[in-house]
């Protein structure tokens, strides 16, 4: 039987398939010279579209709906993170669009950009196992290619196949994971695995357990939680960088609104168990990714072992399990991934000035000769510290007062200690790109001057920079969505 | 009750800062506009001093929700302490923005935005009565005095703001945490609304972030290398008005929102202060700059002015608001004069300076005006001030009176033999005829800081007296600064007589 389709719930990814679909025929059939600027132009637009699309959704879905046979879940929260999915890719584009212009393949690297968005947006909306496994493979298989499409640079191949590797690896556990869960419950829906667990008293089973934990740690590889990070500083170092750019933010959004989707859903009976390991993956990466990022010199690494941290951060609210847990994972995740697109444009920015890669002496001086970049990428950072007046403090601040509210107060202690010594290299970047103009000379790459400024990736550092100032002053519009975002699960 | 004039007095300043940075200056237009803006907050201050009601609780309050889902609001106004504060922070920025646009600082528009940006954290800090926007403000002083500190500052910056930079944030993230598990327990961050807590363990939190901004003794560590390092006017508003902000929330929210923790911890926190007192004048007298004896005084200071607020008597209340006036006046004068010594000298250390005094009448009388007002010698403002203290933390143990007239003897001495280090002698190495007397421009800026401190010299009742409602200090804090019981005796007289 043909269940019946809710069309109007898969709009985003329709729209973002619809866009790959077409800068893979304008890259055959387009006049040549402009089938880049096409390609790219119509992945802005379908990440557009999908953002208006998710807009629509999450006015016109006040309560949240299982459609098209129970497989998607059609609600405020998946909404949500469409948005910022679209968002990351609008931005994404821009960062991408200098660069792609010398360099092979635009139309496949667009084509795959649209599709890994329209992946990233079904995944969200995943209501049982098989779209859970099948979004996450979707958008990762496109990943996998995009770090490796540059075939001529240096690491990108390698960080291709080492993120080949080990994804497929995490995917696998997870895959297993669900198999387990299925195999205990009987269900493949989320709510009718939490209903047969408690109808059938499962709570202790040990299948049950074991699933649930390789879920988790499936998770925890997407989402690049310690100890399952191995892979993020070597892809993110070795991708293009506007594809890490998308990755930080995109990737690191869909895995852990999935992951709370689908613990808070389809675990309520094991709730104790899931926060607890919740909060260790958050403790591990805490202190993982600090301390790792503290003896980086190469920025792309030092961001990579950041972004690790903050999937320690984002998993606090995760291991709240609770409402203001899922508002403030919700709101955390703006100027976040605003912020992680931002810095990573700007280290592109620098890498095509250097003609290498950049390290945090590569940046001495950058901040007085670049003035925009320099205080948007000192911006950038007070975020990821957490200081006002940016997004990043008002996100720490509720991911704090979530753990606080749910009884695990020394999980801010474990945040406030991890940001202490966050500071350390976040404002090591500062110090160079104000601080030591005089004293570390760089040499520029001998090209004939500072290559021509990229107003795209200039406007897309600028839109970062209002996103992370505006989620501060802004504050209170931003909660009230992400307050009926995250309504829409069953807490 | 909604009254701009608080509001105003924060955002003037960062508006002005963000014009000084946007708009396309030259290096003196950016400076002038943003003394002017520094004046006009001056002005606005003054306006807003003439119409408060030295009688009364919390005026000019402006209240309008930030994010209410947590109880979290702009909730600004002042008590009068912290009006006398804050009118301590706008002459003090005028003043170092004056002295900063004379000494011609590199890469004026960031400079100067970043002052005006430091003028609103700061008044901020004293007008919040929002636990969390209180916090937010105080992380936002932080981030321009790195800057300042980190790009202008001496040779050794880098290691000075490193230092700087993890002392205070450790403090305050820890005041953070205090602060989220203050403003969720009560169900409201407003400071005014909220009840007291008793728990130690967030009393802790707070202490922690007062107690390195102070800094208060052994949280010191950072002091020395950024007050040698920053550039001198910088190093006046660190020490003068951003050392307030800690001994500020001493009073404003260790003592009203933490009756009984304060309680327990008095004793140490006493002997913390004494040791800083003692152990700061000490090193002030052993060091071998100029900077380095203000530095070490400023940590004496603060240690007299934390006696003071814990004493928690109407006398040791009323004596360490006046001292906060003073020693931020006095601070900041003093580095200001360091400033200028060293930019003819090119040194602060005494063994290269000395004889100064001669063809330098200028420079001369105002140095030695202000350190004999800082050696607290009878008659002077920092006497009353210090004199309040004295008798305050006297009535709680004549031990604690002991160790403070001590230190007092102490600054007698240091200070003196910095004037004469640096005065008198004969001429030092770094001396030379080229050395010229104050400028008229450079007078402008130290000038109305001297002549604050002798008129309040002259008058210190003025703030003694009227810091809080009807003098009653002990009085205001026990009721949690709602308004003193006077005050509301004359509330209820209006509201029988007058209400319709």
């Amino acid at each position: 039987v043909r269940p019946p389709i809710d069309w109007f719930a898969l709009t985003p990814e329709l729209v973002l398939l619809g866009a790959a679909g077409i800068c893979l025929v304008a890259a055959v059939l387009g006049p040549r010279g402009t089938r880049i600027h096409i390609a790219a132009l119509t992945t802005a637009l379908g990440f557009v579209g999908a953002f208006i699309c998710a807009v629509l959704i999450f006015v016109r879905t006040p309560d949240g709906e299982s459609v098209i046979a129970g497989a998607i879940r059609r609600d405020r929260y998946g909404a949500f993170a469409q948005l910022i999915i679209a968002a990351s890719g609008v931005l994404a584009v821009g960062l991408s669009h200098g660069e792609r212009r010398e360099r092979q393949h635009g139309g496949e690297y667009y084509a795959l950009l649209a599709a890994c968005g329209g992946g990233m947006c079904f995944l969200v909306q995943a209501n049982n196992l098989m779209v859970l496994f099948l979004g996450l493979e979707w958008f990762s298989i496109c990943l996998y290619i995009l770090c490796a499409i540059d075939l001529d640079r240096v690491g990108s191949l390698e960080a291709g196949l080492k993120y080949l590797v080990v994804g497929s690896f995490g995917s696998g556990v997870l895959l297993f994971g669900s198999a387990l869960v299925y195999g205990a419950t009987g269900a493949l829906e989320f709510s009718g695995i939490a209903a047969a667990t408690a109808s059938q008293g499962l709570k202790d089973d040990a299948l049950l357990l074991a699933g649930l934990a390789m879920m988790i740690a499936g998770f925890g590889f997407k989402a690049s939680a310690a100890p399952f990070h191995m892979w993020t500083p070597d892809v993110y170092e070795g991708a293009p960088t506007p594809v890490t750019a998308f990755m930080s933010a995109a990737t690191k959004t869909v895995a852990l609104v999935l992951m709370l989707r689908v613990l808070v859903s389809a675990f309520p009976q094991e709730s104790e168990l899931w926060t607890a390991a919740a909060a260790a993956l958050a403790c591990a990466s805490l202190a993982w990714g600090n301390l790792a990022a503290l003896v980086q010199s190469r920025l792309k690494r030092l961001l990579a072992y950041s972004s690790i941290s903050h999937a320690g951060f984002l998993l606090i609210a995760v291991a709240a399990d609770s409402q203001l847990g899922g508002r403030a994972l919700l709101y955390y995740l703006i100027p976040y991934s605003a912020a992680s697109l931002g810095a990573f444009a700007i280290v592109a920015a620098r890498e095509r000035e250097l003609g290498r890669a950049v390290t945090i002496d590569g940046l001495a001086g950058f901040g007085w000769e670049r003035p925009v970049l320099g205080v948007a990428m000192a911006t950038f950072m007070l975020a990821f510290a957490g200081l006002p007046p940016t997004g990043g403090f008002t996100g720490k601040f509720y991911v704090f007062s979530a753990a606080y509210d749910a009884g695990k107060s020394w999980l801010i202690i474990v945040g406030v200690v991890a940001t202490m010594v966050s500071l350390y290299y976040y404002l090591s970047i500062i110090r160079a790109m104000f601080m030591r103009s005089a004293e570390v000379p760089v040499e520029v790459a001998a090209v004939g001057g500072s290559p021509p400024r990229d107003p795209l990736l200039q406007a897309s550092v600028i839109v970062s920079l209002a996103v992370v100032f505006g989620s501060f002053f802004g504050l209170q519009p931003l909660i009230d969505v992400a307050t009926h975002a995250a309504n829409a699960l069953p807490f | 009750v909604n009254d701009w004039v608080v509001t105003v007095l924060i955002l003037l300043p960062l508006a002005g800062a963000l014009l000084v940075w946007l708009l396309p200056w030259t290096k003196l237009g950016a400076g002038g506009f943003a003394l002017l803006v520094a004046l006009a907050e001056v002005g606005v201050w003054i306006q807003a001093a003439a119409r408060f009601d030295f009688n009364g609780g919390l005026q000019f309050q402006q209240e309008t929700p930030w994010f209410p889902d947590l109880g979290v609001s702009w909730h600004v106004g002042f008590y009068g302490f912290s009006l006398w504060l804050t009118g301590l922070t706008v002459v003090v920025m005028a003043a170092t923005i004056a002295y900063g646009l004379w000494a011609g600082r590199e890469r004026a528009r960031a400079y100067f935005g970043l002052m005006l940006m430091l003028t609103g954290a700061i008044v901020g800090v004293f007008a919040s009565q929002d636990a969390l926007l209180f916090y937010v403000f105080w992380e936002a002083m932080m981030i321009p005095l790195y800057v300042l500190i980190g790009v202008w500052g001496g040779p050794g910056r880098l290691q000075a703001t490193l230092k700087f930079v993890i002392y205070t944030l450790a403090g305050s993230l820890l005041m953070l945490a205090a602060v989220i598990a203050f403003g969720l327990s009560q169900g409201t961050f407003d400071l005014v609304n909220s009840g007291t807590s008793g728990s130690t363990i967030v009393l802790l939190g707070f202490l922690a972030g007062f107690a390195v901004k102070a800094p208060l003794f052994p949280l010191h560590g950072w002091l020395p290398d950024a007050y040698r390092e920053s550039p001198p006017e910088v190093a006046g508003v660190l020490s003068g008005v951003v050392s307030k902000a800690a001994t500020y929330g001493f009073l404003r929210i260790a003592l009203t929102k933490f009756p009984g923790p304060v309680g327990d911890l008095r004793v140490p926190i006493l002997v913390l202060a004494a040791s800083g007192l003692v152990y700061g004048s000490l090193l002030a007298f052993r060091a071998p700059d100029v900077r380095g004896v203000i530095a070490y005084s400023s940590l004496a200071q603060l240690g007299l002015i934390t006696f003071g607020v814990f004493a928690n008597n109407d006398l040791g209340l009323d004596g360490s608001v006046l001292q906060m006036v003073n020693h931020g006046l006095l601070s900041a004068s003093l580095f200001l004069l360091a400033g200028m010594v060293e930019r003819r000298t090119t040194t602060g250390e005494f063994s290269r300076l000395g004889g100064m005094a001669r063809g330098r009448p200028l420079l001369a009388t105002l140095l030695m005006a202000t350190g004999i007002i800082a050696l607290a010698v009878p008659g002077s403002t920092a006497f009353a001030g210090e004199f309040l203290i004295l008798a305050g933390v006297f009535q709680e143990g004549w031990a604690w009176g002991v160790i403070g007239a001590i230190a007092i003897v102490l600054a007698a001495m240091y200070m003196l033999r910095m004037i004469s280090a640096v005065l008198h002698r004969s001429p030092g190495s770094a001396v030379t005829e080229r050395a010229l007397d104050l400028r008229p421009a450079e007078l402008s800026a130290v000038v109305p800081l001297v002549l604050l401190l002798v008129g309040l010299s002259a008058w210190p009742a003025l703030i003694s007296q009227r810091s809080f409602p009807h003098g009653a200090a002990k009085a205001s804090i026990d009721t949690g600064l709602q308004a003193s019981p006077g005050y509301e005796i004359t509330e209820t007289k209006t509201a029988v007589g007058g209400a319709p």
